[in-house]
């Protein structure tokens, strides 16, 4: 009984991590239709990010969060200023330059900080493990699991109760008449990709110390967010939430009952199969355009 | 258009211009100019220094140029000069083959030095086996090859594991759970391994491969505890060890009792997970940085005034150094002689030289190196702690697994 409750666990801790990575990419993808293939180097941002901040300041995990999440927001905000901004209209370019500056963001910090793998340290007081229904459960995915749920928590407020989320939904179902309202429709779309990059920059800094930090990690990541988003609709955060429970668990399931790999392709499966029936996703936000 | 003469010796010439422009290596000649020549011999040196395996690749470079200046600094080899030809693969196969061929026809080398994959030695042998060349591999591997075009330096897996499967089942157990990367190497060690487990009464409670650059080992780990095995036998690679190892101690799990068996995990790894994820687990290798000897107290002295204090050698770099030094003494048995890629891997055949990790000797049939496999602890500061050291080095057999088949002298026998 204690493997059940192991394994449920480890679902519900791959679905945070997903949720953690897909929460930035649902908010850009949904609030401005960009499909950001870069959102996996950001990821690694976050983690080199943590990384240079621990061998070079001494400074513990919670603290370079904070830190984490501005300096790669204000790289997010770079990246729209620069590339994003002029190709709103063309999404198929979009994806190309976004798929370009993932690799040089890529390569650049493979030039900077070197090709090894690097290593961040757990927080002392959460490198053990908790004894839960007879199971070990380690401290730092609970923590984990924490964190996603305040993010979301977070970003719902943001997003439901601020005026910049109100401006941000009122830009999203109508850029031109929001525009005509007198909302600055340019800076909301900034703020937005660079609130969704510092995301995606936390989410590589909680993830890092479980994982390792190389270089090309962000691509495994850009593909799992991705699937995330598509399956729960977009523009939908309560579809992030359960379309990542779902692939989470599914995973976890299968990956226990067979083994990794076949999980992850049966997942990929099913996903294209859901796609092929209901390609909305499972929450769909009603809108009308 | 009608069939003149005049359109004929037209087309002909245009075909024959073609044909050749096209196909260049018409004009190339296998065989006869000479590798040595003006008082240099020239050698190629091919190992990634960006992309993917960049990391340990990087490493094997190095070393492979501080024993090129060292033999420099001593005069040469009877008096000439090697000169190194570097090329930079970038991890990706392809690449590596264009870069061999490069180094084999244009720049003349007597022999080539490099990879760390097998997927880029699998992809340069056909260059070297066409031109009859000679590419000196480093890195420990699968077995199951056979060519008379390349020199191995690296472990085979009967080397690897005679002594470390026992010893693992003698101070832990007979259940043992397989987990590997999924591709060849993997599963080629994982084969070895059932087999020595098998005569020992040994048992295979789990045998997994998860994907190459897979880092979520929730579920794995929930199988450790559902199975409980004795010993874990790891060959996942890269990314995936630092995950595994991470993820294991923060699972509760003890080395003393469940410890982690690896093949691969070595200091550099251990580098990047920091020393109390990888201390108590245990590895097999031919070559440790804390092994006592004299040669490997010079090696590892020299390696760190060049690179760094921080710099670490592990089994791959340090067999990209006594290959090396292997080439230098074979050339320089050669004397006065021609010096051709073959006759330098017949002058290999059979010879012997101090490496720092004690006596080594090329196998004269399968070119293959006898090594002296040790048993290291990882300990908290990133080194190794040799437990068992093998009494006398160990012959290589890259077909231990597959009865009936050798390799000789002639090639391939029994398949």
């Amino acid at each position: 009984m204690d493997i059940f409750f192991g394994q449920l666990f480890t679902g519900l801790s791959i679905a945070s991590i997903l949720l953690l990575v897909a929460l930035g990419l649902a908010i850009i993808y949904g609030a401005m239709g960009v499909i950001n293939l870069a959102h996996g180097e950001f990821v690694m941002l976050g983690a080199y990010g943590t990384w240079f901040l621990q061998s070079q300041f001494g400074l513990p995990l919670i603290p370079c969060l904070l830190l984490v999440f501005l300096m790669v927001a204000a790289a997010g905000w770079v990246v729209e200023s620069t590339v994003v901004r002029f190709l709103y209209h063309r999404p198929l370019d979009t994806i190309l330059a976004t798929w370009g500056i993932g690799i040089m963001l890529q390569q650049a910090v493979r030039l900077s900080a070197g090709a090894e793998l690097r290593y961040v340290q757990t927080p002392e007081f959460l490198s053990g493990s908790i004894d839960i229904a007879g199971v070990g459960i380690p401290s730092y995915r609970l923590f984990i699991l924490a964190l996603s749920a305040a993010l979301l928590a977070l970003t719902w407020f943001v997003i439901q109760r601020t005026e910049f989320g109100m401006k941000l939904r009122a830009v999203t179902q109508n850029r031109e008449m929001a525009s005509c309202y007198g909302i600055d429709s340019a800076r909301i779309y900034s703020l937005t990709f660079a609130f969704g990059s510092g995301l995606a920059g936390l989410a590589g800094a909680l993830v890092a110390p479980i994982k390792s930090v190389a270089p090309d990690m962000g691509t495994n990541f850009v593909v799992d967010a991705f699937m995330v988003v598509v399956v729960g609709g977009v523009g939908s955060l309560i579809g992030t939430v359960v379309s990542s429970g779902l692939l989470g668990s599914g995973t976890a399931g299968i990956a226990f009952l067979l083994n990794d790999t076949l999980a992850k392709a049966l997942v990929f499966l099913a996903v294209v199969v859901l796609v092929r029936f209901r390609p909305q996703g499972l929450f769909v936000d009603q809108r009308r355009r | 258009m009608t069939f003149t003469r005049r359109n004929f010796l037209k087309s002909t010439a245009v075909a024959g211009v073609a044909g050749s422009v096209g196909f260049p290596h018409i004009w190339i000649k296998d065989s006869g100019a000479a590798w040595a020549a003006n008082g240099e011999i020239k050698v190629g040196v091919l190992f990634s220094l960006t992309g993917t395996t960049a990391v340990v690749e990087k490493s094997m470079h190095n070393a492979t140029m501080m024993a090129i200046d060292e033999i420099n600094a001593a005069g040469g080899i009877n008096g000439m000069k090697l000169t190194a030809i570097v090329e930079d693969p970038a991890s990706d196969p392809a690449t590596f083959a264009d870069k061999a061929n490069k180094l084999v026809l244009n720049d003349k080398c007597v022999s080539v030095f490099g990879s760390y994959t097998s997927a880029s030695r699998k992809a340069v042998l056909p260059v070297f086996e066409k031109r009859k060349n000679l590419y000196w591999y480093p890195t420990l591997y699968e077995g199951r090859e056979c060519s008379k075009n390349v020199m191995y330096t690296g472990a085979v897996p009967n080397q690897q594991q005679k002594e470390f499967i026992p010893w693992l089942v003698k101070n832990f157990g007979k259940k043992f759970y397989l987990i590997g990367s999924n591709y060849i190497y993997p599963k080629e060690e994982n084969n070895v391994c059932k087999i020595l487990l098998k005569e020992l009464g040994g048992e295979v409670v789990g045998e997994e491969y998860v994907p190459l650059g897979h880092s979520e080992f929730g579920s794995v780990l929930n199988k450790f505890r559902e199975t409980k095995p004795d010993v874990i036998f790891s060959t996942v690679v890269g990314d995936s060890v630092i995950a595994l190892h991470k993820q294991y101690k923060a699972a509760g799990f003890s080395p003393d009792r469940m410890p982690m068996a690896s093949l691969t995990t070595s200091e550099v790894e251990i580098a990047a997970m920091g020393g109390e994820y990888a201390a108590g687990h245990f590895t097999s290798a031919p070559y440790f940085m804390g092994h006592q000897s004299k040669e490997n107290e010079v090696f590892v002295e020299n390696y760190r005034k060049r690179f760094g204090k921080d710099s670490v050698t592990h089994f791959v770099s340090e067999a990209a150094y006594f290959q090396m030094h292997l080439f230098r003494k074979a050339v320089e048995t050669i004397g006065k002689g021609d010096i051709t890629p073959i006759a330098v891997r017949d002058a290999t055949a059979g010879l012997e030289i101090m490496a720092p990790q004690g006596k080594v000797k090329v196998d004269g049939d399968n070119l293959h190196c006898y090594l002296w496999p040790k048993i290291g602890q990882a300990q908290t500061d990133g080194q190794f702690k040799v437990i068992q050291q093998s009494s006398d080095w160990v012959k290589p057999e890259p077909y231990w697994a597959y009865p009936g088949q050798s390799c000789t002298k002639d090639g391939l026998k029994g398949a």
